[in-house]
């Protein structure tokens, strides 16, 4: 799709142009939900009573100041956070209406895919990025591979641009390639939710641009929820916002409500760039 | 006063440059004269038939030390085949799964470990291996080196495990991958440049051992058969040649003490260039 393209879609994109009601009334199905979730890192208490419901394919953007516990909160969504010595969590975290912390950890992290800050790719060639996730989870037989691996940067808006190098290393590609190249390996085990920390915050507006376009085409496949430090990032892609400060979630609602007519005080202070 | 001050300190400026300035050239020197010194003892016996003869019998001239090449070579092999994957999975355990105390143990012990002089390391692969078996081995002396090569591979793979990127581990954790699998498919991979050559420096530290060969895998003036006889090694025999009294015997002492050397600069010039190269796609 093009850039023209695109920005006719978000223009008529109805999540945004919708009127605003509180998430919770909407009869959308839940994908992921917390209930009063606390997070701990040794004595420090990064997460305070986390509340709130990730909506089944839509794009739910996290925003908030460096430190506000959002990319806390997105990391035990998969359950990253335990690699991370000395961390506790309290509360609950319900995927589909399953305690998610209950479940085989490998388990979690493939139904919920998970895109970082700087791009990872890892030192193999790009068919063997793409096809990592897929083997890891036992998947042996060549031909679905190959298939999978197709479908996946296809859908990460690469296979045009790699498609004639699949057997070079994936670290000869730019900086913008390398973040699809991770959206790809992270699609290819076709994750329920794809957590993305910031995916763009190392990239020039183009290659932004590019993500951002991708996003869009993902989310009638996957549930989205996207960290960012961008707050137009925020507000061009994301159906549902939530405001973090301090460790708290301070307003989550549409984005159109968060960015027009913000309830709470500080989120208007935030979103107005008075400070942060 | 001022002048003669600043001139004090040109002189002692220019006392401490040339100072260092010597000692840097003896140390670059001392490598080129140990080569060249080798080289101008030995080299009336260095030629084609040292290489690829076995010794001649006391008393007659001429002969070489090609059971010891291969004899080195086969006692290596079983020093890496032992001491690698030892030292590399417990590197493992300590880069990727100890906590911070327990880490502190077990590099403190892996340290000792490595001090412990390598004659004391000698005695207790006699005592393991010789003792048992009634005589002398390959298999001996490849043990009492695979023992003194755990030490350095631990540590060598804790260093090149720790290099590697923590958003590596995460992004194939993230995929679903368990720790193991994360860590052999992953983080060794890209490490593996770096694991190579720093196993590769330290076969070459091993190679050159004498004192825990003497009583392992003893010396041999033939071919040695099997993994189980007694074994020619090259720092062995350059050690009972020099000790002889037949001045032809300390003639290929010498021109033994330059293959050894030679074969070691060899392992270390191409560990260091795979280093080089690794460092160099790590970077593109």
């Amino acid at each position: 799709m093009h850039v023209a393209t695109f920005r006719q879609q978000l223009a008529k994109e109805p999540a945004i142009a919708a009127e605003g009601s509180g998430v919770q009334k909407t009869a959308l199905a839940v994908k992921l939900q917390a209930e009063n979730l606390n997070f701990y890192y040794g004595k420090f208490q990064a997460l305070h009573g986390i509340s709130l419901s990730i909506v089944t394919y839509k794009i739910t953007a996290f925003i908030g100041p460096s430190g506000c516990g959002k990319s806390t909160f997105l990391r035990t969504m998969n359950r990253m956070n335990e690699t991370v010595r000395n961390t506790r969590v309290e509360g609950k975290l319900l995927l589909d209406g399953q305690d998610l912390r209950e479940m085989d950890v490998t388990f979690v992290r493939r139904r919920v895919g998970m895109v970082f800050q700087k791009s990872n790719p890892f030192p193999k060639t790009i068919f063997d990025n793409v096809a990592y996730g897929l083997r890891v989870n036992g998947v042996r037989s060549r031909p679905v591979i190959e298939a999978a691996v197709e479908r996946s940067l296809r859908r990460a808006a690469l296979w045009d641009e790699v498609k004639d190098k699949l057997r070079k290393p994936a670290s000869a590609l730019s900086g913008g390639q390398q973040q699809r190249l991770c959206i790809a390996r992270a699609l290819a085990v076709e994750p329920e939710v794809l957590l993305l920390d910031e995916p763009c915050s190392a990239l020039d507006p183009i290659a932004t641009l590019k993500i951002e376009e991708l996003l869009f085409q993902i989310k009638d496949i996957t549930t989205i929820v996207i960290v960012t430090h961008n707050m137009q990032q925020a507000a061009r892609l994301a159906d549902y916002t939530g405001f973090f400060l301090m460790g708290k979630l301070i307003e989550f609602d549409d984005t159109r409500k968060i960015f027009q007519n913000p309830s709470k005080k500080e989120t208007e202070d935030y979103v107005t760039g008075r400070f942060g | 006063m001022d002048l003669r001050v600043s001139r004090r300190r040109k002189i002692v400026n220019v006392v401490m440059l040339s100072l260092s300035g010597v000692c840097t050239a003896l140390v670059m020197g001392v490598l080129f004269f140990i080569l060249g010194y080798l080289f101008w003892h030995g080299a009336k016996s260095l030629n084609w038939n040292f290489l690829t003869q076995v010794p001649k019998p006391s008393g007659q001239t001429g002969g070489g030390v090609a059971n010891a090449i291969a004899g080195s070579a086969k006692v290596l092999l079983l020093a890496t085949c032992i001491g690698v994957p030892i030292g590399f999975l417990a590197g493992v355990y300590l880069a990727e799964y100890s906590g911070k105390t327990f880490a502190f143990t077990i590099r403190y012990v892996v340290d000792l470990l490595n001090g412990v002089p390598s004659i004391v390391i000698g005695i207790v692969a006699y005592a393991l291996v010789v003792r048992p078996m009634g005589h002398y081995s390959a298999l001996a002396g490849g043990v009492a080196l695979g023992i003194m090569m755990i030490p350095i591979a631990v540590r060598t793979t804790e260093e090149f495990l720790r290099s590697v990127p923590n958003s590596m581990r995460e992004g194939a954790m993230a995929l679903g991958a368990t720790r193991a699998r994360t860590i052999f498919t992953v983080v060794a991979p890209a490490a593996i440049s770096g694991l190579i050559s720093g196993m590769m420096l330290n076969l070459a530290r091993v190679a050159g051992e004498t004192a825990p060969l003497l009583f392992t895998a003893l010396g041999n003036m033939f071919w040695s058969r099997g993994w189980l006889q007694p074994i020619a090694t090259l720092p062995v025999t350059i050690y009972n040649y020099a000790i002889a009294p037949e001045e032809d015997l300390h003639q290929q002492a010498w021109a033994a003490g330059f293959v050894l050397l030679f074969l070691v600069l060899g392992i270390n010039v191409t560990a260091r260039m795979i280093i080089a190269r690794g460092s160099a796609s790590a970077r593109r």
